[in-house]
């Protein structure tokens, strides 16, 4: 690692910790502290396993789309995880949607996600094209038909079973589900050890494709193992809380930002402690500090919203 | 050599290059020059690999084209492309070392550094090491990009319009850096050029394209000649001689050199002397 990256990554590491803590034992009473801990342990897992998961996500997507205004979910994730949702409820029922085991659901979910990801750029890509636009565009595009797929269904759908519909849609950091955290993690940890392996030669891929085919690089493979990792990554947070469009690109632009250097060596874990550190933080504030009174997915998203207007306005579009 | 034969290469409907033979000499420099859309840059981008071969065959000293490791080639030739924006920010003496990357994918030794610390110094960029790319020129940024290709220490340079952002005196310094590579430290360039007077004046092999095919190739006093060039650009052009090399007059109608010069004609004399 970069030496000089180290008091970064080290204060980042201290600060999660400072805050995790906190989070922890932040008014804790007498009584059935086991319970409560446990709770709050299991809170504290997601979070960070989420934050860790979009920043990181949304560093190696910005680095193959050679674009730092785009996030992976305007590739159409966070659209699918909708369209996913409102068909097995659709399809099942109120009672069946519910009676799914948690576990299986989530496999199925990020299988389903990194098949799209893995079916979606594996064709664009397979037949020569090395068009980056393009493809972002084509993603764009399923994005909406599948947000207009999900609600063609939701209008077919009796009442009651759209708002079981609604209730998942929506990102919630406040409810994440314990049962599938084991199995986000190890996916999550593996996604993250391959990134760390492939962090030198995604400092090549950044100098865009004809530098790095000089140098002799696999580009367009390496194209394609990033983004099956992005939508992996990506498929493990929206599970876990469902979809967050802006929250991304805030981590990633202040990583860019914050980071002294831009190796992936770097940014990689740089990107990822700022999400987690991010999402521990907000909750922290607003459930304990304001007793629930706000929602971090939308402040968070109200944020990452306004730091994209800046980047527009700033003429940052590259 | 660059042993190129058979080579067509289509884009959508229309043939870019046809059915070309072309060998291109070791130890020399050589200079593609021709009309806009003649195909130099895209026969360029194909030995470099940068394009998929569609028909034909290209070897570069021995190494087929399309059964080479890319990786391999990458240690015997380097390309400069047609700069594009770089989205990482980069330092300068960041950027020349990726040139390094073909030697130590990843882990810099020792030796690494020595190079890039030389091509800097051969770029005069040792000033700018610790600036980033985009706050310096676009010439400087054009200086640190070929600093890069110089890097990566192989025996073929392929470059595409190296000479496109860069002044008279940055122009010709890098013309007499390329000459000086090829007849000092024995590597081979080739380049495409826009102003044939550069290739008029340093190349050692001239290759002259239209329309996807050779129109003429050899040694800059054979090519560049009046019937040559104005059969190339479909213009008259007239080819005078300076130093004992062509002097290509395009910049201005041979029938209107008799017109007096406009404004007073004493003072525009005296500027030009």
């Amino acid at each position: 690692m970069a030496r000089s990256a180290r008091p970064l990554i080290a204060a980042l590491l201290a600060l999660l910790a400072a805050v995790s803590l906190v989070w922890m034992v932040q008014g804790i009473g007498g009584g059935n502290r086991s319970f409560i801990l446990q709770l709050r342990g299991t809170k504290l897992a997601g979070l960070v396993l989420v934050g860790a998961a979009v920043g990181t996500a949304t560093v190696l997507f910005q680095t193959v789309a050679a674009n730092r205004v785009l996030t992976p979910s305007i590739m159409g994730f966070d659209a699918l995880y909708v369209l996913l949702q409102t068909a097995l409820v659709a399809g099942l029922g109120m009672a069946g949607f519910a009676g799914l085991p948690a576990g299986a659901k989530f496999l199925a979910e990020v299988a389903a996600m990194s098949v799209l990801s893995a079916a979606l750029f594996g064709t664009l890509l397979g037949r020569g094209a090395r068009d980056i636009p393009r493809t972002i565009l084509t993603g764009v595009i399923l994005g909406v038909l599948f947000r207009s797929l999900s609600t063609f269904l939701a209008r077919v759908m009796d009442p009651n079973a759209f708002a079981v519909v609604q209730s998942v849609s929506v990102a919630s950091f406040g409810s994440i589900d314990a049962a599938l955290l084991p199995m986000a993690g190890l996916i999550m940890a593996a996604c993250l050890g391959v990134a760390m392996r492939l962090s030198a030669r995604l400092d090549v891929l950044a100098l865009g494709r004809d530098a790095a085919l000089s140098l002799g690089l696999p580009f367009d493979r390496l194209v394609l193992a990033t983004l099956g990792l992005v939508g992996m990554l990506v498929a493990v947070s929206t599970a876990l809380v469902g979809p967050v469009a802006f929250f991304g690109l805030l981590v990633a632009g202040l990583a860019h930002r914050l980071s002294p250097s831009s190796r992936h060596e770097v940014l990689l874990p740089v990107a990822g402690l700022i999400g987690a550190l991010f999402l521990v933080a907000g909750q922290t504030l607003f459930e304990r500090l304001m007793g629930q009174t706000g929602t971090l997915s939308v402040v968070v998203e109200f944020a990452g919203g306004l730091f994209f207007l800046f980047l527009l306005l700033k003429g940052r579009i590259r | 050599m660059i042993r190129v034969t058979g080579l067509s290469h289509r884009i959508g409907a229309s043939t870019i290059l046809h059915d070309l033979d072309l060998t291109l000499p070791r130890g020399k420099l050589v200079a593609l020059i021709g009309p806009n859309g003649a195909g130099k840059s895209t026969l360029l981008r194909l030995i470099a690999r940068l394009e998929p071969l569609q028909q034909g065959r290209i070897q570069i000293d021995g190494l087929d084209l399309a059964t080479t490791p890319s990786a391999r080639l990458a240690l015997a030739m380097a390309v400069m492309g047609q700069q594009a924006r770089i989205a990482s920010r980069l330092r300068v003496g960041e950027l020349v070392g990726f040139g390094r990357w073909p030697h130590h994918h990843g882990r810099p030794r020792a030796a690494d550094h020595q190079a890039v610390d030389q091509a800097l110094d051969a770029f005069g960029l040792t000033p700018l090491r610790h600036r980033f790319l985009d706050e310096i020129s676009g010439g400087q940024a054009q200086r640190a990009h070929l600093a890069m290709t110089f890097a990566q220490g192989t025996d073929w340079l392929l470059l595409d319009e190296p000479l496109n952002n860069l002044d008279m005196a940055h122009a010709r310094a890098l013309m007499a850096r390329l000459a000086d590579l090829v007849r000092g430290s024995g590597r081979s360039v080739v380049t495409v050029i826009h102003e044939v007077n550069y290739a008029a004046a340093w190349a050692d092999h001239v290759v002259a394209m239209k329309d996807g095919r050779i129109v003429a190739e050899g040694a800059p006093a054979t090519v560049l000649t009046e019937p040559v060039l104005s059969a190339l650009y479909d213009t008259p052009i007239e080819v005078a001689r300076h130093d004992g090399r062509p002097l290509v007059l395009h910049h201005h109608r041979h029938d209107d050199l008799d017109a007096p010069c406009p404004g007073p004609a004493t003072e525009t004399r005296l500027a030009l002397h």
